[in-house]
């Protein structure tokens, strides 16, 4: 970019070296704190009895600097530290608002969550592999990409996230996972690399890297530039993170075949991501082109969320009929992003909170009653409600939420997608999310059925792991999603804010360049 | 020269992805490691190339005082190059490892995570 050297520059104010605020630190903490507990745990990776107590500190931590920082940007607005003092656009800027610190807190609770449900899955073998150093690692790739202001940074904590999932996903190097891992690497590594040839030619058109940046530029440089060129690259390759269709199978392939808690985590955290990118994308930097391609998102959804649910519809074993779900989940928040309107958003981001909370669950769930039952084929499962009755209505609520009925946390999302898709007279996006909602009811309703309603022998008792913590977690999960189900105001109100800060990226631009300067 | 180079970028692009719609994990491998080095290139082009003049800033100046090579995408390279060697390296013994346990590179015979001739779920209760 030669624009910038051959203009003046004021650098008297381009580097600060004064303090900064103490409570600013807040937003850089949920990622320092997972860094330097997984770097622990990789020095003390022998150590491997007291892996789950280090990292349960660690991950207590994260939820502390997260529910803290959500408080913060509450209270004060949008928090923005840049890294080394150098002034924005120069230095990487950090930007949490009511979205990224939203969504980090929610995806900090579920890692909480999971990580004392891996004191029972993860055995000394797992250990040993360095499930607990990977775990952390992810979390500070999942925080870094929530509160990042920076496009080119945002890659690098994909990056981030995504090797240290690899690590997750072949603990145990089984044959299942060695196939399933190669067709996740690659596909993930197409988009992450997809990502990356459009953050080239959005350098070479803004010459800044910086989204408060690129979002007051997008809209001044005019029809000169091709952004739309960049607005589908970037649609294509976060639609491929998120696992929308026809770009989804590498999820299904894969999430059934690690261990139980790390598809939990991987449902729970790694697609909400993808639907972050977007709608930081779509929606804050380059809103013109996606009124233009408004339509062929809508038509996306609505395939991903209907092929989602007839895939789960489809499937004997109910750990592969989840990954199919979570496909189905990614439509409705699509269908809330095609829309972009301030209802449909703010509904967006309320099924992603709902959507972290449900999945992890419903896959922890999973693996429990495959475990109880003795397999995870709906042919051979039966009797759980003789056996487990507190099992069985675990599995009730969850089963309700997903499928998005009353009085749980899936409602109102799709309650409100509904609503903003028919006051755009878009009668067939609403219809998809009722349609999908039917599908997934029956398929999960089948589960019950089948697998709790049916007699059968369950799995003899002696030799498996106690239920109590497994209960513990799942209740943990669970009163959130009924919660939000009666009273979701607290949620709406904060999903709304979100979603009037990306339709209106003025303040976030204001806090990132307070002055309006900036080059 | 940027237009050269252009040309060279599409030339890797195409190089790239034809190797990737391979079905053979060993060829998409050789695609992912190409599209890498695409796109290193790409974001070097798009920093636009100005040769000779190196970006140190004299000791009595702030700023350069004329056009310099833009340091940047260098950075930004540097990284991608990082990156895209570790996934290049993990990515190799991966295919490797499935090519030992399955026996086969073919990703259409890649059926032991989601078996093929499954049968239909229970229909009834």
């Amino acid at each position: 970019m030669a624009g910038m050297a051959g203009k003046a520059v004021d650098i008297s104010g381009a580097m600060v070296t004064g303090p900064v605020d103490p409570a600013d630190w807040l937003v850089i903490a949920p990622v320092v704190i997972p860094v330097v507990f997984g770097a622990l745990l990789l020095m003390f990776r022998k150590e491997t009895r007291e892996h789950a107590a280090v990292a349960i500190i660690g991950l207590l931590l994260l939820v502390a600097a997260d529910a803290a920082l959500l408080a913060h940007v509450l209270a004060r607005g949008h928090v923005v530290m840049t890294m080394g003092r150098w002034l924005p656009p120069f230095g990487i800027s950090f930007t949490a608002d009511a979205l990224g610190a939203t969504l980090a807190l929610t995806a900090g609770v579920v890692a909480l969550v999971a990580g004392f449900y891996s004191i029972r899955d993860i055995g000394n073998t797992g250990r040993r592999y360095g499930f607990y150093p990977f775990f952390l690692l992810m979390m500070a790739g999942v925080s870094g990409s929530f509160l990042t202001g920076d496009i080119f940074n945002l890659y690098v904590w994909f990056e981030v996230l995504l090797i240290s999932s690899f690590g997750l996903l072949i603990l145990g190097s089984e044959h299942e996972q060695i196939d399933g891992a190669t067709k996740y690497a690659f596909l993930n590594l197409v988009a992450t690399t997809l990502f990356l040839i459009a953050t080239g030619y959005l350098y070479g058109i803004f010459g800044t890297l910086n989204m408060a940046d690129i979002a007051r530029k997008a809209s001044a440089v005019g029809p000169t530039a091709p952004i739309m060129t960049l607005a589908m690259l970037y649609f294509f390759a976060f639609a491929m993170k998120a696992a929308a269709f026809p770009v989804n199978f590498w999820l299904p392939a894969s999430y059934h075949t690690p261990r139980v808690v790390v598809s939990a985590l991987f449902a729970g955290l790694l697609t909400k991501v993808g639907i972050y990118a977007l709608l930081r994308t779509q929606v804050m930097l380059f809103p013109a082109q996606r009124d233009i391609i408004a339509e062929l998102i809508a038509w996306v959804a609505a395939a991903t969320m209907i092929l989602g649910a007839l895939g789960a519809l489809a499937q004997s074993d109910i750990r592969r009929m989840m990954g199919f779900i979570v496909v189905s989940g990614i439509g409705v928040m699509l269908a809330g992003l095609a829309l972009a309107s301030q209802l449909g958003l703010s509904a967006t981001i309320f099924y992603a909170v709902h959507s972290m909370l449900v999945m992890t669950a419903l896959y922890i769930l999973a693996g429990l009653m495959s475990e109880r039952a003795g397999s995870h084929v709906l042919h051979d499962m039966g009797g759980l409600y003789r056996a487990y009755p507190f099992m069985t209505a675990i599995a009730l609520v969850l089963f309700l939420a997903v499928a998005g009925l009353p009085p749980f946390s899936g409602l109102w999302p799709k309650v409100f997608v509904v609503k903003a898709a028919l006051d755009v007279g878009a009668w067939w996006l609403a219809f998809s999310v009722l349609l999908s909602g039917i599908l997934t009811t029956i398929a999960l309703a089948r589960v019950f059925a089948l697998a709790f309603w049916r007699d059968g022998a369950t799995a003899a008792v002696e030799d498996l792991k106690p239920l109590r913590l497994g209960y513990v977690v799942l209740v943990a999960l669970v009163v959130p999603v009924v919660w939000i189900g009666v009273d979701p105001e607290p949620l709406l109100s904060l999903s709304g804010k979100a979603a009037a800060d990306l339709l209106d990226p003025a303040r976030y631009i204001g806090a990132v360049f307070p002055e309006g300067g900036g080059s | 020269m940027e237009a050269a180079l252009s040309v060279l970028v599409s030339v890797f692009f195409a190089v790239a992805f034809y190797l990737m719609l391979s079905k053979h994990t060993i060829r998409i491998l050789l695609g992912v490691a190409i599209l890498g080095n695409a796109v290193n290139l790409l974001i070097f082009t798009a920093g636009r190339i100005l040769r000779e003049v190196p970006p140190i800033i004299p000791i009595d100046h702030d700023t350069p005082p004329f056009e310099v090579a833009n340091p940047l995408p260098q950075a930004l390279i540097l990284t991608a190059i990082v990156i895209s060697f570790s996934f290049f390296a993990f990515l190799l013994v991966l295919a490797y490892r499935a090519y030992q346990d399955i026996g086969t590179d073919n990703t259409d015979e890649m059926r032991i995570a989601e078996p093929a001739n499954e049968g239909l779920p229970p229909m009834g209760y």
